[in-house]
């Protein structure tokens, strides 16, 4: 690939992207001109109470740091051409085994317990999300159908655990799991309200872009993700490989769940179900399965999740706004996939066609 | 009368009372997805279609006083999500998965957005059927109000049953959901009969989130579907892919969920959450047991799943 043509395939995965975002402000800008609010402001609005100061940009990286985790869910699994979606529950089960082994070591010293609950998430997730991959390898089981029971079958064990073995008597109104000691909580990056679940989240991002892209473990995972028949006839472990590469992604969203648990809830209880799990599905997509542009695609969705109040507050919109503008920039962005290697803009024309005329001739 | 004149019987009333309430939006919503995947691709976003149906079929009825108005309201609502879905999902590269979760979100988004006015407010629920006036018992009596919209799916189930295996238009379906290559050299339109197929799929959701709204809980708020459009996937696949087994499917699920909250009415109270998610822990065990590594589920469309 010269360099030309390197850069027109850059400039399309940047400009089609953006082209997308475009498109979903004019026709959101559209609806809600429809509603009688005038839209420039309310985009003023979203972008003030997202990255406009340091305290609305902590805001946007706390709720950025799950989804980072839980992205790479659907990511990790893509690259051997599996559709995860069981990342809420793996990211629950996650969040269980944390807070069970936060309270069962809570007299060790805080980092002892720390890396305890991150071990338990990692395992509880990465096994959870492993069980999917082995019955499709072995039983051919359809993953994304798999998963996505799962996730029901999660949300279930958690409600029996709060409300029964796992509930603390006090907790009355919304039954939770006994409370986390505050110095086993995961701390705040210092001078900010942002804890170091964004640090994990960063770190596992930068992995997994490492080990898919620049190991031959990773070539070995696209091979099969590109052809699994050839894969198979060049002695690639197929099973071993999803075996592996399914417990890595529900790893990561269990430990989305342990961040949860230890920065943000301090309990295990039903607010752990937060959609940080769908949500993470969709920043996989968009991201094109790239653990490092799930990183940016994560800020600027947690960005649209913290703008949410903002806007009740000041246009007496309801809160479902940004759900719906959510859906319009994802069904947008959906639509720009399948503009990738078809705009006349980003072609080269003249070696290609002189190429084939030959080619005819021969 | 109190439940202590029933004693024990309460329980399987209960249930039985639970299944004809529940059973209705599992039914349309589980029609709509096999019709959807019979021909090759898969609704995840009919989740939105039902909160979009529920709240619709809500307002219209409020509105206009005319719940049969806010039925085909909904299923309209439906028809518009569903064009949406079959445009995208049959781009090239698009992933219907991918798109179905952006049309829970965007079908959610549209549900909360105008529906938040609606909470307060009493619309006319449907008429129902009572076929329990025979008995003294009150229970009874509750447990025989039965849903015209019940009664409606009941009928349409068979009915797609013989269009999928004596209609040309149902041959369409099947052919362009196992083998899109196959049917294309047919001279069969894949882009046209797919579109119908899932646009149809959708008005049925739309329905099922009426019965939600106009007849159990028969109210609109935000937590009404509560996870059932995306359960709608796993019960095609327990009925294979028959529409007639839908129904049974749909009754099992919607009586399933009633076991909970009737033990729930006699003191047992522990592990309702299990019991809630017996039915997709039965799915699972029945997809794992009767699936092989060489083949997929029998009765699957042969293009589902793929991006053909």
């Amino acid at each position: 690939m010269n360099l030309r043509d390197r850069w027109r395939s850059t400039s399309e995965n940047i400009l089609i992207p953006i082209g997308a975002v475009l498109a979903s402000l004019v026709v959101f800008g559209i609806f809600c001109a429809v509603q009688g609010k005038n839209p420039i402001a309310i985009y003023g609005t979203i972008y003030q109470s997202a990255f406009g100061n340091s305290f609305s940009w902590q805001g946007t990286l706390i709720r950025a740091a799950p989804l980072m985790l839980t992205s790479l869910c659907t990511a990790l699994p893509a690259m051997l051409g599996l559709t995860i979606i069981g990342n809420e529950g793996a990211l629950i089960v996650g969040g269980l085994g944390a807070i069970a082994m936060g309270l069962a070591l809570s007299s060790l010293p805080p980092i002892m317990v720390q890396i305890a609950m991150a071990m338990a998430g990692l395992i509880a997730g990465g096994l959870w999300i492993m069980f999917v991959g082995a019955i499709k390898y072995y039983r051919g089981v359809n993953e994304t159908i798999s998963s996505l029971l799962m996730n029901y079958i999660a949300i279930a064990v958690l409600n029996t655990l709060v409300e029964g073995p796992m509930r603390d008597p006090s907790s009355l109104n919304k039954p939770s799991s006994f409370p986390l000691a505050a110095v086993n909580m995961l701390q705040s990056i210092p001078n900010s309200r942002v804890h170091y679940g964004l640090i994990y989240g960063l770190v596992a991002c930068a992995i997994a872009y490492f080990l898919i892209h620049r190991t031959t473990f990773g070539f070995a995972v696209r091979t099969v993700g590109g052809n699994i028949r050839a894969a198979k006839i060049a002695g690639l472990p197929v099973g071993k490989l999803t075996l592996i590469v399914t417990f890595l992604g529900g790893s990561c969203a269990g430990l989305a769940g342990m961040v949860e648990i230890a920065a943000i809830h301090g309990s295990a209880n039903a607010s752990l179900n937060a959609d940080y799990g769908y949500s993470g599905i969709l920043v996989a997509f968009i991201a094109r399965q790239n653990p490092l542009v799930a990183v940016l695609v994560a800020v600027l969705m947690g960005g649209i999740l913290a703008s949410g109040s903002a806007l009740q507050r000041s246009f007496g919109l309801p809160d479902a706004t940004v759900l719906l503008f959510q859906g319009i920039v994802f069904l947008a962005i959906l639509f720009s996939e399948s503009l990738y290697g078809r705009l006349d803009f980003f072609k080269d024309r003249e070696p290609e066609v002189k190429i084939d005329a030959s080619a005819t001739v021969v | 009368m109190t439940d202590d004149t029933l004693g024990w019987m309460s329980v399987p009333l209960a249930i039985v009372a639970g299944t004809f309430r529940g059973s209705a939006p599992f039914l349309f919503v589980s029609l709509g997805e096999c019709l959807t995947e019979k021909a090759g691709k898969i609704n995840l976003g009919l989740e939105g279609t039902l909160l979009t149906g529920a709240m619709t079929a809500y307002a219209v009825s409020y509105l206009t006083k005319s719940p049969w108005l806010g039925v085909l309201a909904a299923g309209l609502a439906g028809v518009g999500l569903g064009l949406i879905h079959a445009w995208l999902s049959q781009r090239p590269r698009v992933s219907d998965v991918a798109v179905g979760i952006a049309m829970i979100i965007f079908g959610s988004g549209i549900a909360f957005f105008f529906g938040k006015a609606f909470i307060q407010p009493k619309a006319i629920p449907l008429p129902v059927f009572e076929l329990g006036n025979w008995s003294s018992y009150p229970q009874v009596q509750d447990a025989l109000k039965i849903s015209p919209l019940l009664l409606i799916g009941i009928v349409i189930a068979p009915v797609m049953q013989w269009f999928f295996s004596s209609t040309r238009w149902g041959l369409y379906v099947r052919a362009v959901g196992d083998s899109p290559s196959a049917a294309r050299a047919m001279g069969i339109s894949v882009v046209g009969v797919r579109t119908g197929a899932i646009v149809a799929g959708s008005f049925l959701a739309g329905i099922g989130g009426a019965s939600l709204s106009l007849y159990y809980p028969g109210l609109w708020s935000e937590r009404i579907s509560s996870g059932q459009g995306l359960m709608a996937v796993a019960l095609v696949i327990f009925a294979r892919w028959q529409p007639i087994h839908c129904l049974w499917a749909a009754l099992l699920f919607g009586g399933a969920q009633a076991i909970g909250p009737s033990l729930q009415a006699v003191g047992i109270s522990s592990y309702r959450y299990l019991f809630n998610a017996a039915p997709y822990i039965m799915t699972l065990i029945i997809t794992i047991a009767t699936c092989s590594p060489r083949r997929t589920l029998s009765g699957s469309p042969g293009a589902l799943g793929t991006n053909e």
